[in-house]
């Protein structure tokens, strides 16, 4: 049984011009102690993917479709107040910007005590705040540095605190948006390779959101790579180096740059993502494609399976697909 | 933690927070300053009592005698010695503009955390009955209330509540609205946090700073509308020794000469409106992350 398991799930955000459908039908099921890489450009839906896992899609977007399960639990099913159980002590989410993730008028330890103690109200205050001092040493932070305020930290520091809180409760999986954005390129490596030590040390597993494709190559076991609200493509991360089959996975990959290449020309996808509110029909990548053909704008293409577990929304490859039409 | 060590923590950065507070800079002296003269105001009128030269409700000597040795400040037109009634007049609009501003801050505070927390319908009525009350001149919705709930401390307290509330509830409602945005927020909600915890723990000790200032600006203005109450008779009763009657009388007197039965008084006022500005203005330039260098 799966750790955790996605189906079929449509997140819409209706407003007052029309409805976005910022996640449609994506399915994906994720083992313990694996990472998931969900790659994709701003506005492709991933963050809103990553945050309907915890059910904290924000106004106005409502999940319509769909199921998610945690272990046995359909969470989509739950009332509120369970909700509360799973966030933070099975789901763990970590946000984009470290700057303001920490109540700036509470001490770094004070976060950790709430957190194990909202959780586990049996343990006394001086045990959670011991918990909180292993937990500062195993993120490289002098455990004497518990009792001051978020400001005195780097915004590194503060990530690594962030990581921190959310591995406390030793959570089934840690969602991670985009945790390195904010930071520069020698921070965010010391942060993924914390993150990926500390995953080894709990055993949790990892879904890693980011718009940058080669980050996720190098961290993941499994990559979905999104499209204005589409799973495009979807292969373990051996796999998707070496033979991507999507145009915009093969676009996203020719325009990571390559240093042992002489020549160091970068090619960039032509055009610019679809307006959400009115997407293409068919494909929605079509416009910018460079192998679009009529079908393309007139039918959307299913997911196909081309084998070695690897998931394409293509219509190249339904000659070759199982599933073709 | 023993208790030694509790007590040298809490009293131990005291000093050192005073003398720093002066190395701030015109704020921090403007603090300081509006300290001193509440308090020593607030001693006065606690000690006022037993220190009186006269009993400041008694008739004494004649009446409206000039400042002079036996009469400091002079004689009213009842003959009553000004100087014990300067000493003790100020009671009464202590307590009622601290009474005031705890009903202000008591109601103002939740509602305009609850209304802007939840949103919605609750969020607009709310509003809009807040700036109904706002849209009034404050004093003449204080003289409304204090006329229908008759003279006396609490009833005064509740009249000047009803002006200042506004004050509260918008200044909480607008930092709210920001503040609930904000990532900690999210990022407590996705560790589990209950939405009370989210209000109480990581919305309202935020928005603390922003409320001791409009808390030290309504002590100041709540002063001047006890005055302004007592002026016009919808204070208490007349044998209570008050900063605002002596202004009353004071008016009609002042045409026969008789300057000292106005002035002491209405300097007392002034000086207690300003030391509380004083700290409201001072401490609003300090609380505020933005303008601190």
């Amino acid at each position: 049984m799966s750790l955790l398991e996605v189906n079929s799930l449509t997140v819409d955000y209706p407003t007052s011009r029309g409805t976005v459908h910022a996640v449609e039908d994506v399915s994906f099921s994720l083992e313990k102690g694996e990472t998931l890489g969900l790659a994709g450009e701003s506005g492709s839906g991933k963050s809103t993917l990553g945050l309907s896992i915890i059910r904290l899609v924000p106004y106005p977007g409502v999940i319509v479709k769909g199921r998610i399960k945690i272990g046995e639990t359909d969470i989509l099913k739950l009332p509120e107040h369970g909700m509360l159980s799973i966030r933070g002590r099975r789901i763990a989410y970590v946000f984009q910007d470290p700057m303001t993730s920490l109540n700036p008028v509470k001490r770094i330890g004070a976060h950790f005590v709430e957190l194990i103690r909202t959780h586990e109200p049996n343990t006394s205050r001086e045990e959670a705040f011991q918990r909180a001092k292993d937990m500062l040493k195993n993120l490289g932070i002098l455990p004497e540095r518990i009792n001051d305020y978020p400001h005195q930290f780097s915004g590194g520091m503060r990530q690594r605190i962030m990581i921190g809180l959310a591995i406390a409760l030793n959570p089934d999986l840690v969602v991670a948006d985009e945790p390195t954005t904010a930071l520069d390129v020698i921070v965010q490596a010391k942060i993924l390779d914390l993150l990926e030590s500390l995953r080894e040390i709990y055993g949790m597993a990892l879904i890693l959101i980011s718009h940058d494709l080669s980050i996720i190559l190098e961290r993941c076991n499994k990559i979905i790579v999104m499209y204005a609200g589409h799973m495009v493509e979807y292969a373990n991360s051996t796999e998707l180096h070496k033979s991507p089959k999507h145009p915009y996975t093969q676009g996203l990959l020719q325009s990571i740059p390559n240093i042992e290449l002489a020549d160091q020309k970068l090619s960039a996808i032509p055009g610019s993502p679809p307006n959400m509110l009115d997407p293409p029909k068919g494909c929605r990548f079509w416009p910018r494609c460079p192998y679009a053909k009529k079908k393309c704008s007139s039918k959307e293409p299913p997911l196909i399976d081309v084998g070695n577990n690897h998931f394409v929304r293509c219509f190249l490859y339904s000659e070759k697909g199982a599933n073709s039409e | 933690m023993s208790k030694a060590e509790t007590k040298r923590r809490i009293l131990g950065p005291l000093i050192p927070r005073l003398t720093s507070l002066a190395k701030k800079g015109p704020s921090g002296w403007m603090v300081i300053i509006g300290t001193i003269i509440v308090l020593a105001l607030v001693i006065m009128t606690a000690i006022g009592p037993w220190v009186t030269p006269h009993d400041p409700t008694k008739y004494h000597g004649p009446i409206r005698t000039p400042p002079s040795l036996q009469f400091p400040m002079g004689t009213n037109h009842l003959g009553q010695d000004m100087l014990s009634r300067i000493l003790c007049g100020g009671s009464l609009m202590l307590q009622v503009s601290a009474l005031s501003v705890l009903v202000c801050f008591l109601i103002g505070v939740p509602i305009g955390l609850f209304s802007s927390y939840i949103g919605g319908i609750f969020d607009r009525t709310m509003s809009l009955v807040i700036d109904a009350i706002y849209a009034f001149p404050g004093l003449v919705i204080a003289i409304a209330v204090a006329a229908m709930l008759g003279t006396g401390v609490v009833n005064m307290a509740l009249s000047i509540a009803v002006v200042y509330i506004p004050s509260y509830f918008r200044i909480v409602r607008s930092q709210v609205l920001s503040i609930k945005e904000l990532t900690y927020i999210e990022a407590a909600r996705a560790a589990g946090a209950k939405w009370h915890t989210i209000l109480l723990r990581y919305i309202f000790p935020n928005v603390i700073p922003s409320i001791v200032v409009v808390a030290s600006i309504n002590f100041a203005d709540a002063v001047l509308t006890a005055a302004g109450l007592t002026f016009i008779g919808l204070g208490v009763t007349i044998d209570i020794p008050d900063w605002g009657w002596d202004l009353t009388s004071g008016r009609a007197l002042i045409a026969s000469g008789a300057w000292w039965v106005i002035t002491f008084p209405g300097l007392m006022i002034i000086l207690l409106a300003l030391g509380f500005t004083l700290i409201g203005d001072g401490l609003s330039e300090l609380l505020n992350p933005k303008l601190q260098r």
